[in-house]
C-alpha cells in the first residue's frame, strides 16, 4: 500500500495552500459577513490553473486525478470553506460531469471558457419537494422540434446566481420515474431561464446559493447530455466523485480548526499556565487529530478508488466508500470545529476569531449532496448487498 | 409530563410563554440579523412584572425562587435564547445586591429592576481572567468617602444597555482571592465608559460589551457587603443563577423539538412524512429523552435549591444542571438542523439559529470544564467524607 502523494499531488496541495492563505484567508471575514462571493474569484483560479484538474488537456485541462482535485478543495476550505464550495460545485459538480458523459461537441463548445473561469458552471438536481428522493423531481422537459422545453423549480443551487452555465436534470418521460430523467445544459441567457433569489445561509456564506425558475425554458436539443432518460446515469456516475471531493473540504476544515486550536491552547494562560497543561484540553486535541487523520485517510483513500474504477453508483465499492468517506469526514469536521470553539471560549464564539466559522460551514457537509442519513443507507445497503443475495439462493 | 407545579408557577409559565408566541417568535429572526437590542420586548416583561422574580417583595419584586426563575426563562428561551439571556443577565446583576447588599443599595437599586425600569448586569470577566476569575486585575482603592475604580471588563451581557452593574475589583491585591470586593456601578458615573458591541455567532439581540474604568469614581457606600466578599458573592451569585441557564437550553432544545417533529410530519420524500423512517423518528426520541431528563433535573435541583437555603453541595448541584442542559442544547440544535435537511440550513427557517444561540449555554456563566471541574472536585471532597467502602 502506497500512502505517499505524488509529487505532483503535493506540489498542487502546497500551492493551494499558500495561494489561499495570501489570497483568500485576507477576505474571509467579509464573504461571510457580507455573503459577498469576490467577483474575480474564478478569475483568480484559472490563473492558478485549478478549474479543469481533472479535464483533458485538449480543453485546456490538466488531466490530472480525483485525489489532486481533493486537495485542491480541502487547502482552500482550510480558510474559505464557502468559495471551496463554490468552486467545487463548479469544477466539479458541472464540469468534470459535462467532461465525463456530453459529446464531443458539448465538451469543446462549454468546457474550455468554463476552464478558463470565463463561465461558471453549475448543477441543478434538487427540487423543494425533492431533496434526498431526487427521483422524484418535477422539472419536465419536452421536446418540440430542435428543442426542449423545461419547465419547473431547482431549490439550493450552488453558484446559481451566479453561474453561466447549468447542467439541469429534468424528467423527459415522468411516467418511468427515475428511468425518465434527462440532464441538459442550460445557458443562463437561454429564454424563459431566471434566478427568483439568492437563499441566506447559517454557513458556507459567500457562496451563492439560489432558487432557479424555468418558465417555458428553451434549450436547443443538442444540449441534452448522454442519452435522452440516461439522466440517472449521468447524476449517479459523478455523484460518487462529488462526494469525495466535497469530503476533502470536511479534512481540510478539521485540519484548520485544529491548528486554530493547538495554538491557542499553547498562547492562552488561565490559573498561571496554558491551557493546553489540562488534561480536558489533551484530551479534546488528540481526539481531534485522530478523527481527522482518519477521516483525511479513508478520503483519500476513496478518491484513489475513484481514479482507478470505471464506474460507481449502485453495486460498486466506489459508492460505498464515497458515501463512507463523506459521512464520516463530514461528522468529523463538526465535531472538531465545535471543539475548537469550545478551547476558544469566550473568544470562540466572536466573529472576529476564524473557529465559529468553520463550525458553521462544517454542518453543511452532513447535508449537502445527500444527507448523512441517506449515505448511512447507502453504505448499509451495499454491505448487506450481497449477503442478501446469498440468502435469497438457499 | 406533570411536574406537579403550583397554580401560581403555571400562570409565570402562561405569561412569559404568551410573550413568546405573541411578541418574540414574530422578530426573533430580524433581531438576530440586525443584532439590535430588543427593548420593546425587555418593555413587555417589565409589564407583566417577570422582572421582579427573584427580588424580594418588600423591595418590590415578587419574592420567588430559582424554580420560578427557571420556569420563566426556559419559556422565553424557546422564543429566542438572546432575549433571554438580555432578561436573566438584569437578574444576575442584581442578584449580589439582593445576597449581600445593605438595606440602602437594596431600596435604591432593586426596586427599578424589579419594575423592568432599569436593566442591571454582572462585571467578573476580563481579557485575561475568564476561567480563572482569580486573575481579574481590576483595582478599586479607597480614597476618602469614594472609591476608584481602574480596570478593563469584558464580553459584558447588557454593557451600555444596562443601568446597573454589579462589578467585580481587587481592593488588596497582597490577600490573593481574598482580596476581591463588589461594587454598585452606575451609568454616568465619571470615569465609566463602554467599549464596542462585540459581534457574535448568536444571541446577537443580546448586547455584549467591554466596560472601562478610568479613575472611575463611586461613593464609598456602593461596596456590596463587605471588602474581601467578591468571590463568595460571585460564587453565591452562579449557585443561584447556573440552575436558570441550563433552563435556557431546555428551552431552547424543546423549541429545536418542536419544530422539528411539526417539519417531520409534514415533510414529504419518497411518498411519505420522513417521520415514518426509522432514523427521523429514533433522532427525535432522543432528543425528547434528553430534554426530559434535563428538565427533571433542573426542576428538582431548583425545588431543592430554594428549599435548602444553605445547600452543602449547591455548587455541585447548580453546575450539573447547567452543563448537563447546555450539552443538551447543543446536541439537539444540531440534530434538528439535520432533521429540516437543507431547509434546516437556511436563515428562512429557525433553527440554524437555535444551533448557532445554543453554543454560548457551554461557555458563560463558567465553561463546561469548569463545571465539571466543580462537580469532580466537591465528589473527590464528599467521599472523603464517607467511612464506607463500596468496593466490597
Ligand atoms: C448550501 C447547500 C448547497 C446545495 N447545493 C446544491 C447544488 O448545487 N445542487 C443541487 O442539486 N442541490 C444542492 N443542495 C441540495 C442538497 O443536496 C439537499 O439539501 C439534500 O439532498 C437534502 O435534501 P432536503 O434538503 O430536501 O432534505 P430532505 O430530503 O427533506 O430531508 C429531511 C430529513 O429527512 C431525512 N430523510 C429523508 N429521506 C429519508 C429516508 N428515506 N430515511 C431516513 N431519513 C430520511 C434526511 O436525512 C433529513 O434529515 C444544496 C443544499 C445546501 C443546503
Ligand atoms: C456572549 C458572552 C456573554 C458573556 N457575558 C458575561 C457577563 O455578563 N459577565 C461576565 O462577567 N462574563 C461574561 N462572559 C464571559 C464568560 O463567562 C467567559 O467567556 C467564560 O467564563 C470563559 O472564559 P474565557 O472566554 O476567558 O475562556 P478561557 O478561560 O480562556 O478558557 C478557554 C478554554 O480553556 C478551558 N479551560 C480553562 N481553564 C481550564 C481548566 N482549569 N481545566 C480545563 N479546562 C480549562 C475552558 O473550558 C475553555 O474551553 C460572557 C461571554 C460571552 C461570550
Amino acid at each position: 500500500m502506497d500512502f505517499e502523494l505524488t509529487e505532483e499531488q503535493r506540489m498542487m496541495r502546497d500551492m493551494v495552500y499558500k495561494w489561499a492563505l495570501k489570497e483568500l484567508a485576507p477576505i474571509q471575514e467579509k464573504v461571510d459577513e457580507e455573503d459577498w462571493f469576490p467577483p474575480d474569484f474564478f478569475k483568480k483560479c484559472a490563473e492558478i490553473g485549478i478549474l479543469g484538474i481533472t479535464i483533458d488537456e485538449k480543453y485546456g485541462g490538466l488531466g490530472s486525478d480525483v485525489l489532486t482535485q481533493t486537495l485542491v478543495v480541502e487547502q482552500m476550505s482550510r480558510f474559505a470553506p464557502g468559495l471551496a464550495m463554490t468552486y467545487a460545485a463548479h469544477s466539479n459538480l458541472c464540469v468534470h460531469n459535462i467532461h465525463r458523459n456530453a459529446n464531443e461537441y458539448l465538451k469543446e463548445k462549454y468546457l474550455p471558457p468554463m476552464v478558463r473561469g470565463e463561465k461558471i458552471g453549475a448543477l441543478a438536481l434538487t427540487e423543494p419537494n425533492a431533496g434526498s428522493d431526487a427521483m422524484s423531481i418535477r422539472t419536465r422537459a419536452v421536446k418540440k422540434g430542435d428543442k426542449y422545453i423545461l419547465n419547473g423549480t431547482k431549490i439550493f443551487i450552488t453558484n446559481g446566481p451566479v453561474a453561466d452555465v447549468f447542467l439541469v436534470y429534468a424528467k423527459t418521460q415522468p411516467e418511468l420515474g427515475a428511468k425518465g430523467i434527462s440532464a441538459f445544459i442550460v445557458e443562463k441567457d437561454f429564454p424563459g431561464f431566471s434566478v427568483s433569489r439568492k437563499i441566506r445561509k447559517c454557513g458556507m456564506r459567500g457562496s451563492p446559493t439560489g432558487e432557479l425558475v424555468f418558465d417555458n425554458c428553451e434549450v436547443p436539443a443538442e444540449n441534452l447530455v448522454g442519452q435522452e432518460n440516461m439522466g440517472v446515469h449521468v447524476m449517479t456516475s459523478g455523484l460518487d466523485v462529488e462526494r469525495i471531493v466535497l469530503a476533502g473540504g470536511s479534512v481540510g476544515m478539521a485540519e484548520q480548526a485544529l491548528e486554530y486550536a493547538v495554538n491557542y491552547a499553547v498562547e492562552r494562560e488561565q490559573f498561571g499556565q496554558p491551557i493546553a497543561n489540562f488534561q480536558m484540553i489533551q484530551q479534546k486535541l488528540a481526539d481531534m487529530y485522530a478523527r481527522t487523520e482518519a477521516a483525511r485517510l479513508l478520503v483519500y483513500r476513496a478518491a484513489d478508488l475513484a481514479q482507478k474504477s470505471p464506474r460507481g453508483g449502485k453495486g460498486t465499492e466506489l459508492t460505498k466508500m464515497a458515501a463512507a468517506a463523506v459521512l464520516f469526514a463530514s461528522e468529523t469536521a463538526t465535531w472538531v470545529c465545535n471543539q475548537a470553539v469550545q478551547i476558544h471560549g469566550g473568544y470562540g464564539y466572536c466573529l472576529e476569531f476564524p473557529v465559529q466559522n468553520l463550525w458553521r460551514d462544517a454542518k453543511l457537509y452532513e447535508i449537502g449532496a445527500g444527507t448523512n442519513e441517506i449515505r448511512r443507507i447507502i453504505v448499509a445497503r451495499e454491505l448487506t448487498r450481497e449477503a442478501f443475495a446469498r440468502k435469497a439462493q438457499r | 409530563m406533570d411536574y406537579f407545579l403550583t397554580e401560581e408557577q403555571r400562570l409565570l409559565q402562561e405569561i412569559a410563554y404568551e410573550i413568546v408566541k405573541e411578541r418574540i417568535r414574530p422578530v426573533r429572526a430580524e433581531l438576530d440579523e440586525k443584532e439590535e437590542f430588543p427593548w420593546a420586548i425587555m418593555r413587555d416583561l417589565a409589564q407583566s412584572d417577570l422582572f421582579g422574580i427573584w427580588i424580594p417583595k418588600e423591595y418590590g419584586g415578587l419574592g420567588m425562587g430559582i424554580l420560578e426563575n427557571c420556569l420563566v426563562v426556559e419559556q422565553l428561551a424557546r422564543g429566542c435564547i438572546g432575549i433571554a439571556t438580555t432578561f436573566a443577565a438584569s437578574g444576575l446583576g442584581a442578584y449580589p445586591i439582593v445576597l449581600f447588599g445593605s438595606d440602602e443599595l437594596k431600596r435604591k437599586y432593586l426596586p427599578p429592576i424589579a419594575r423592568g425600569e432599569k436593566l442591571a448586569a454582572f462585571a467578573l470577566t476580563e481579557p485575561g481572567a475568564g476561567s480563572d476569575v482569580s486573575a481579574i486585575r481590576t483595582r478599586a482603592v479607597r480614597v476618602g468617602d469614594e472609591y476608584i475604580l481602574n480596570g478593563t471588563k469584558q464580553w459584558i451581557t447588557n454593557g451600555g444597555e444596562a443601568d446597573i452593574y454589579s462589578v467585580f475589583a481587587i481592593t488588596d491585591p497582597s490577600k490573593g482571592p481574598r482580596g476581591a470586593s463588589c461594587f454598585v456601578v452606575e451609568k454616568g458615573d465619571p470615569g465609566f465608559f463602554f467599549g464596542k458591541k462585540e459581534k457574535k455567532l448568536g444571541i446577537r439581540t443580546s448586547a455584549t460589551r467591554e466596560l472601562v474604568f478610568n479613575d472611575c469614581r463611586i461613593p464609598r457606600s456602593r461596596l456590596i457587603g463587605k471588602e474581601g466578599l467578591g468571590f463568595i458573592i460571585a460564587m453565591k451569585t452562579f449557585d443561584k443563577s447556573r440552575p436558570g441557564i441550563g433552563a435556557l437550553g431546555v428551552g431552547l432544545a424543546q423549541e429545536a423539538l418542536d419544530i422539528s417533529v411539526e417539519y417531520a410530519r409534514k415533510r414529504i420524500q419518497f411518498g411519505k412524512p420522513i417521520i415514518s423512517f426509522q432514523v427521523i423518528q429514533h433522532k427525535i426520541a432522543d432528543m425528547a429523552m434528553k430534554i426530559e431528563a434535563a428538565r427533571a433535573l433542573i426542576y428538582s435541583a431548583a425545588r431543592y435549591l430554594d428549599t435548602k437555603a444553605d445547600a452543602p453541595d449547591a455548587s455541585k448541584i447548580a453546575a450539573m444542571c447547567k452543563v448537563f442542559a447546555s450539552d443538551v442544547a447543543v446536541q439537539v440544535a444540531l440534530e434538528a438542523v439535520q432533521v429540516l435537511g437543507g431547509y434546516g440550513y437556511m436563515r428562512d427557517y429557525p433553527v440554524e439559529k437555535l444551533l448557532r444561540d445554543s453554543k454560548i449555554l457551554q461557555i458563560y456563566e463558567g465553561t463546561n470544564e469548569i463545571q465539571r471541574n466543580i462537580i469532580g472536585q466537591e465528589l473527590n471532597k464528599e467521599y472523603g467524607r464517607i467511612k464506607e467502602s463500596f468496593i466490597r
